[in-house]
């Protein structure tokens, strides 16, 4: 055999394993959206049906209609999204802040600051739910988004702060030196200059925070009690009873839990594994 | 590496390299000095984590050392009981304990092991790919990544499903003769997956190394992206095969990747809990419960243990300590924080 073909033979390897690849990461995903598409008779039969053969919208209509344990989805959709966006808006806050004084001074403890950064992002939140649960209580926030809210930011933050500071240190001192010389203040020369600069780096933060919220179970399934405060992952639970489950309306509501997280999860991918590495990725 | 120790406000522990200089801003007349302005921009996010993490910390392993039940979760509470180490030996003296531990220790073993061979098979393929090929790859993974936990969960319990359910219908497809030479058995149909801790964790381990072997590939491929040619063109030239270059280039050159990674996915698998909680369906199974879902149990569901599920709380967490330290010392040694 020539060099050409057993190079050629070895690329048809490679490409058949990435197929094979692709298809045990990518059917799962194909088998919730075409099921969440399929009239009963096709999804609760033993034989394998690979795609709608009678597409329908009656499962996807029925879960936005009329929701599952007495609320419609657009509630838990927006309990989520108000869990999601609320963490965001607090943590970006504070998290840029934090990220700041990190990148751009040198001051006494910081050292010790960044190794706890990374020491609490290890704490199982599921050890620590006891403890927030009566915490939240006493708060009197039992039942309510704001107490989800609060402690999604902090498990949230540290990670946030973690992969901003790399941003703002990215960001040129000479620039902020130059506002500095030409007079404006310490605020002025934040919020002119560094904040659009950082404004990528928070936009990827932010989804990266977003998405973790929105993913959030433990807590929300801890912490709220009144059904039509429930966000979306712990929704998902009713749509199964003791006698049946109903497929089509889990897979409906699970497609349309996952689509905002594909799509955003897109824009930071990478960012999240340079700042889940860190250092251990060079280059 | 040069130090510079002029910015270094209030104490010696600069390690910055030279060009973080930082300027001797002009002093304005108003705000704050210049070396309290670094502690207060630190000042809310620290303020949240030493309550929402810290504080609660400290909390549980307080709470672990007292009766906390009904009367201390009532309003107007009344104080704990001081038990001592009453709930330690409970924890250890019971059954769960040892079964929970267990399922633990072995689904974490198998499951890490599992998703850092396939990550990093597929880090490796991707690297090997053409172009086009590797994007289509990337992009397939990602879906499986981004899927959220519980989505995830639902989606591995549809297709275990014992009548409905792919994996049956998969299996049965197999030629009797391998089925049965594989598995001892040739026919699946109605086989109930999600009933028997043994099985419950087959689809677990199944839905975890899908949902977690992606991060692993990209974060290798990443890595392998930072390793210089010149290198395998020498070994190349020196005919040395494929194994003996990973073992003698790759792996060495990855190494501090792969022991981040390594303690990462043991942190995630450690604790999981949204995926086992929805394909065991609750917390009713008992035989199926790891440390965190036993925790969550015995504080949660009537009558509540809250000191008890604490201390199982502080088990989990010391083992997991002793993980974060070896990940802290690894990042610090090779970061310059």
């Amino acid at each position: 055999m020539n060099p050409q073909s057993t190079k050629r033979i070895k690329a048809g390897g490679l490409n058949a394993a990435a197929i094979v690849i692709f298809l045990f990461a990518v059917f799962p995903v194909y088998w919730m959206v075409a099921t969440a598409f399929k009239p009963n008779d096709e999804i609760f039969t033993t034989r394998f049906i690979p795609f709608p053969l009678a597409p329908t919208m009656e499962h996807v209509s029925r879960v936005l209609t009329k929701g599952v344990a007495g609320h419609s989805i657009w509630q838990y959709l927006f309990n989520s999204a108000v869990v999601a966006l609320g963490t965001v808006l607090i943590g970006a806050i504070f998290a840029l802040l934090a990220a700041t004084a990190v990148a751009r001074f040198r001051f006494r403890f910081r050292t010790s600051f960044l190794i706890l950064l990374l020491v609490v992002q290890m704490v199982p939140a599921e050890a620590l739910t006891i403890p927030l649960f009566l915490m939240i209580k006493r708060l009197g926030m039992y039942d309510q988004l704001v107490g989800l809210i609060i402690l999604n930011m902090g498990f949230t933050l540290p990670f946030a702060i973690w992969m901003l500071r790399t941003f703002v240190a990215a960001v040129p001192k000479e620039l902020e030196e130059a506002a500095a010389i030409d007079g404006a203040s310490r605020f002025v020369t934040f919020w002119k200059v560094l904040f659009p600069l950082v404004a990528p780096g928070l936009v990827a933060t932010s989804i990266f925070s977003f998405i973790t919220a929105w993913n959030e179970f433990v807590f929300a399934l801890t912490l709220i009690n009144d059904q039509g405060k429930y966000t979306m992952p712990v929704a998902l639970q009713y749509f199964s009873s003791q006698r049946s489950t109903d497929w089509g309306g889990i897979m409906a509501a699970s497609t349309l839990m996952t689509i905002p997280v594909i799509v955003f999860f897109l824009f930071v991918q990478r960012r999240m594994v340079s700042g889940l590495v860190a250092g251990a990725v060079k280059g | 590496m040069a130090q510079t120790s002029t910015i270094a406000r209030g104490g010696g522990e600069s390690s910055a390299p030279a060009r973080r200089r930082s300027p001797k801003a002009p002093r304005r007349g108003r705000g704050l000095p210049d070396w309290a302005v670094p502690y207060a921009f630190l000042l809310p996010g620290l303020l949240v984590i030493a309550v929402l993490l810290l504080y609660p910390l400290y909390q549980m392993i307080d709470m672990s050392f007292h009766k906390v039940g009904l009367r201390q979760i009532r309003p107007n509470p009344q104080p704990a009981e001081f038990v001592g180490l009453q709930n330690y030996t409970d924890v250890f003296k019971s059954e769960l304990f040892w079964t929970s531990l267990r399922n633990t220790v072995v689904f974490a073993a198998v499951t890490v092991a599992l998703t850092l061979l396939l990550g990093t098979l597929v880090g490796l393929l991707l690297h090997r790919l053409g172009k086009k090929m590797s994007t289509f790859l990337v992009i397939g993974i990602m879906a499986a990544w981004a899927t959220p936990p519980t989505a995830t969960a639902m989606i591995w319990k549809w297709l275990f499903d014992s009548d409905a359910g792919v994996a049956n219908w998969m299996l049965n497809q197999l030629p009797d003769w391998l089925s049965n030479a594989l598995f001892g058995r040739s026919d699946w149909s109605g086989q109930p997956w999600l009933n028997d801790a043994i099985t419950i964790y087959t689809v677990l381990v199944v839905a975890v190394v899908w949902a977690s072997f992606p991060f692993i590939a990209v974060s290798v491929l990443a890595g392998l992206k930072a390793i210089p040619s010149e290198l395998y063109e020498a070994a190349r030239v020196d005919g040395s095969s494929p194994f003996r270059t990973f073992r003698k280039i790759t792996f060495p050159l990855l190494k501090p990747i792969f022991s981040v990674l390594l303690v990462l996915s043991i942190i995630w698998d450690f604790k999981v809990f949204t995926h086992l909680y929805v394909l065991a369906g609750g917390t009713t199974n008992r035989d199926a419960f790891n440390l965190p879902i036993w925790a969550y149990t015995e504080a949660f569901s009537a009558p509540p243990k809250m000191g008890f599920g604490a201390a199982i709380s502080v088990v989990l967490t010391v083992i997991m300590l002793i993980i974060t330290a070896v990940y802290v010392r690894q990042i610090v040694r090779t970061e310059e924080l």
